[in-house]
């Protein structure tokens, strides 16, 4: 009966989508009131419907009722609850709804948070916003229900992918779609603003609090991905430039140029066009990840099931919706106009760069993703691109656009004179370089391609303060902590988001150059000595998980002679599936983690044992934190708490966009010093 | 406007590539058995164990062989499909129930009907090294004169059943 | 600066850029594209010498040894046609096993032994050992979804 439920309530949600993607964006363009308004009610009642049947789909697995075919092929009697309750978006048809149901949340969170725009803006985006939902539901209806019947019912579950059952995996599919679902709304802003011909700074400010929310769930969700490979996988590498991981990435790439481009559209109304089109591509490069990933037409460890019927559906999918979007463009962009000129050198150039950098990198990975695909389509051969491909490439494009996040913040809007940014610039540079070249020494070894790495990563971070300080200066009177606190959130958002890529940076610089791994056989009380540390195998035991059998090993780790900690890496075997994982074993530190990996068992309860001292390996994930954490800043900035407030007591007016733009001194992610901003109106 | 439309052409020469793309299947090794005689085996028949079934007894005609087991999920899918085939007597259907249980090899078929000939049982695997599975469910198409002429990897179809399967035996049994 | 002047060195270091990154691309294609062959072909003497690329097949039965004292493992990887012996120290991954797929990465020697330098199980819902029983599911629902339209 449930499982009825859930299916009806998304046919129901279809025909709501449907209402949504039609009645609203026509009630918009003929002017229609009543249309328009419905666009609220009919986006708040799919939401309704889709939670209904995701909780629907999440009893029929929390209560295994195997009579449901998606259930008793992803979960078993003995997986414990929690895990139970992540299976209902550990196959591909619950990570569908679970998909709908985020694309509903955002909709939803749209028509609440949007009190402030005009009811035909809003009208618009929620009706793009439809129109993407009827695609992926119609999508899960046809080629992939999760309510489909098993008849007669399977007696037991034959268990979820045992390398699904953990921790990582149970957030890291919610936060990576909610950033991909999060630029559809970005998407549909750009859609509504073309329909309108009102492509302008105003449009630029709202959508992007909504791009950087999305943005920043997708780089928590790569992030995640990325941890839980490193510790799940058992082979210690935590990024593969697998298909599925580049997937992920292209709409980062693309999402952070989308930011930065916002930026400049926000403050100067420049690269109106281009941003629209960054915002197209962002959500055009999401649509293909899951194409990708879903269609089967690329090898993948992280591959769905694969079925031309559902590669055919997205694919027509894709195809319809960016070419309707990008012949929209077409159409409407020639006559948006040029923004406010710029000189060679200024923050608008620096941004532009940015963005060609930003760009041309995710074109050389999408290249590299789909390079066998395109080779095997010409009927040249099969092969496969590797890892060295994309370090070789993406490295040197990545390094001009990281030098530029040291100087972008610094630039001036419309024009800057470049020898008084050098004299500025020159002790961070010094600095930058002596403690680039000198730290290395302290890790034992230098390389040269260490000391670049940390060259970039300090650029970064001395760039930020001598920003900072030069901005206090400039702030008036009263002391530091007055000075400190006038400045904008969103100014100590972008900082912080930099400087995330600089621990970023540092990261993997030294993970890369010092890591040491070895795989050794051990026997009972042999010792192996990796990155200073000595490890002691002292044999393994049997343990019974509730839906595993394992072999436990114990690892004694020393230093310098003195016990540090036992470790105990898992080999399990599921009970359902047979299926062998390997569970590895890390003490995570603040300068390094050890890593302790069972590989197979040799003759006299000796096994092959993975022993790595990996430095500074976390300091990846708390950058890409960092960066998260620097979004959310910059979105809690002052101007639109204000806005939410200011337009809840006068709902029905709309502000004059332009005059507030020019008059909101703190900017966003890209702040200019208020002298600075003093001249540049003066010049106008 | 021209330069406007760049982007709409870059995505749709994208878009060409991933339509062949999705065409082919990057797993797909050819194999190398297709044209070449079928390895001959001797293996014990399921229902009588004490009976051997040879690959030669189906010499001068044209047979299947599906390779299955009790504990593979999408044999159930295709079972359907296999016994109607059965029951139409266009072909003999033999099975090789490959690594798996006596008693439960027998039941599931009890279970879900039993469209094979003879189902003969391949418990080390050997055979199904031999014929190259790399998984179950898979079906061989052989000739008359003993030659794989098809083989479909993964569950049996309705669409590749219609499209490729049954012509092809169809213009196999036309054959002298 | 004139306005004409400043779109012209915008784009000249468009296309600058963008020209660096195709000979990177092209540098690194060169270099870092990694070819499959199948141990038919090797025997053919189709696959690169002194070059790497991948072999895929299934492990042969009872090839599987390791030596004593040491992570080296030796194995055979057959297509059923032919089969070419390989070498490899390290660690395999948790679905290696005898008589299922495995991709394997690294050269060829003189001798004919494919020394490999990364083992990679395969893993896909075309390959349906017992033990990876969950790899069939996902099969049963793609050939669910046929049969539904």
């Amino acid at each position: 009966m449930i499982p009825e439920i859930g299916n009806f309530s998304l046919i129901l949600a279809l025909l709501l989508a449907t209402l949504q993607g039609t009645l609203p964006i026509i009630g918009a363009a003929r002017g229609i009131p009543s249309w328009i308004a419905l666009a609220k009610p009919v986006v708040q009642g799919q939401f309704v419907f889709v939670l209904i049947a995701f909780f629907c789909l999440a009893y029929s697995f929390i209560s295994s009722d195997f009579s449901v075919l998606n259930v008793a092929n992803n979960s078993n009697t003995e997986l414990p609850f929690h895990f139970r309750l992540a299976a209902t978006w550990g196959s591909h048809e619950g990570s569908l709804l679970l998909w709908v149901l985020m694309l509903a949340s955002w909709s939803v969170a749209v028509s609440v948070f949007s009190k402030q725009l005009p009811d035909d803006v809003v009208a618009r985006v929620i009706g793009v916003l439809g129109l993407v939902s009827i695609g992926f539901l119609v999508f899960m209806l046809f080629t992939s229900n999760p309510f489909d019947r098993l008849l007669p019912a399977a007696a037991e579950g034959s268990d979820l992918n045992p390398l699904l059952q953990d921790f990582g995996m149970v957030v890291h599919p919610p936060m990576l779609y909610m950033g991909y679902v999060g630029f559809s709304v970005a998407f549909a802003f750009a859609i509504a603003a073309l329909l309108s011909g009102k492509l302008d700074a105003t449009w630029a400010r709202w959508s992007r609090p909504w791009t950087i929310i999305a943005w920043v769930f997708l780089t928590i969700g790569i992030m995640l991905g990325s941890w839980w490979a490193y510790y799940e996988l058992g082979w210690g590498g935590w990024w593969f430039w697998d298909p599925v991981e580049n997937a992920s990435f292209l709409p980062w790439l693309v999402g952070t140029a989308l930011v930065h481009s916002l930026a400049a559209t926000e403050k100067r109304g420049s690269f109106k066009s281009w941003t629209v089109l960054l915002a197209i591509s962002t959500f055009a490069l999401s649509l293909l990840g899951t194409f990708l990933v879903r269609s089967g037409v690329l090898t993948s460890v992280h591959a769905f099931a694969t079925d031309p019927a559902r590669g055919v559906f997205i694919l027509a999918f894709l195809v319809i919706v960016i070419s309707c979007a990008l012949l929209l463009f077409a159409w409407r962009a020639p006559k948006v106009g040029l923004g406010g000129k710029f000189d060679l050198l200024s923050r608008e150039s620096m941004l532009l760069a940015n963005n060609i950098l930003l760009l041309v990198a995710a074109a050389s990975v999408l290249l590299g993703t789909l390079y066998p695909l395109i080779i095997d389509a010409l009927g040249l051969g099969k092969l496969s691109v590797g890892p060295p491909f994309f370090e070789a490439v993406f490295v040197p494009i990545m390094t001009p656009a990281i030098f530029l996040i040291g100087i972008g913040p610094i630039s001036r809007w419309k024009q800057m004179s470049l020898p008084a940014l050098a004299i500025r610039l020159r002790w961070a540079f010094g600095i930058s370089v002596v403690s680039a070249l000198i730290t290395p020494f302290f890790m034992g070894e230098w390389k040269p391609m260490v000391s670049f790495g940390l060259l970039l990563a300090f650029w970064i971070i001395v760039c930020a303060f001598v920003n900072v300080k030069h901005r206090l200066n400039n702030s008036g009177e009263g002391n530091l902590l007055t000075k400190l606190s006038k400045q904008s959130r969103s100014y100590y958002g972008m900082h912080c988001a930099h400087i995330g890529v600089a621990i970023f940076i540092i990261g993997v610089t030294l993970v890369n150059s010092y890591e040491t791994e070895k795989d050794v056989r051990m026997e009972i009380g042999s010792k192996v000595t990796v990155g200073g540390y000595v490890f002691q195998f002292n044999g393994t035991s049997d343990v019974v998980g509730p839906n595993y059998k394992a072999v436990r090993g114990e690892i004694s780790v020393l230093k310098d002679d003195q016990f540090v900690r036992n470790l105990y890496p898992e080999k399990r075997t599921y009970n359902a599936s047979g299926m062998a994982m390997t569970e590895a074993a890390i003490d995570t530190g603040f300068f390094r983690d050890l890593y302790v990996a069972l590989g197979e068992p040799l003759s006299n309860g000796a096994w092959v044992v993975r022993a790595y001292h990996k430095p500074f390996v976390d300091w990846i994930w708390f950058g890409c934190i960092l960066m998260a954490m620097g979004g959310i800043t910059s979105i809690t900035d002052r101007r639109y708490r204000l806005k939410i407030i200011k337009k809840e007591s006068t709902a029905a007016r709309v502000a004059e966009p332009e005059k507030q733009a020019e008059g909101t001194p703190a900017a966003v992610a890209s702040a200019t010093t208020k002298v600075e901003l003093a001249t540049e109106t003066t010049k106008v | 406007m021209m330069r406007y439309l760049m982007p709409l052409a870059i995505f749709m020469v994208l878009a060409v590539f991933l339509l062949i793309g999705l065409t082919l299947n990057p797993r797909q090794v050819p194999s190398p058995l297709i044209d070449k005689p079928a390895p001959k085996f001797q293996l014990n028949q399921l229902h009588e164990p004490d009976k051997i079934m040879s690959s030669e007894d189906n010499l001068g005609k044209v047979w299947m062989l599906n390779v299955w087991a009790s504990w593979c999920v999408a044999c159930r899918d295709e079972h359907p499909l296999l016994v109607q085939l059965a029951n139409s007597g266009i072909i003999p259907i033999y099975g090789l129930n490959y690594k798996d249980e006596r008693n439960t090899a027998l039941q599931w078929l009890k279970r879900y009907g039993d469209p094979y000939a003879i189902s003969i049982v391949d418990t080390d695997g050997k055979v199904g090294i031999n014929y190259g599975v790399y998984g179950v469910p898979e079906t061989y198409v052989i000739d008359k004169e003993g030659i794989i002429r098809h083989k479909q990897i993964g569950p049996v179809t309705v669409d590749s059943l219609e499209k490729t399967i049954l012509p092809l035996i169809k213009e196999l049994q036309n054959q002298a | 600066m004139k306005p004409r002047h400043k779109k012209l060195v915008m784009i000249a270091s468009g296309v600058t850029a963008l020209g660096v990154a195709a000979i990177l691309v092209l540098n690194a294609f060169q270099s870092n594209l990694v070819f499959f062959f199948s141990p038919s072909q090797v025997i053919a003497n189709e696959a690169p010498i002194g070059k790497s690329f991948r072999i895929g097949g299934l492990v042969a039965e009872g090839s599987v040894k390791r030596d004593d004292g040491s992570t080296t493992v030796h194995f055979a990887v057959t297509d059923t046609a032919e089969t070419i012996p390989v070498v490899y120290t390290g660690i395999l991954p948790d679905l290696f096993r005898e008589g299922k797929g495995v991709v394997a990465q690294g050269k060829i020697s003189d001798a004919g032994i494919f020394l490999a330098d990364e083992v990679l199980a395969k893993h896909d819902e075309n390959y349906m050992p017992p033990e990876a029983a969950e790899a069939l599911e996902r099969a049963a629902k793609a050939q669910r979804a046929s049969l539904a339209q």
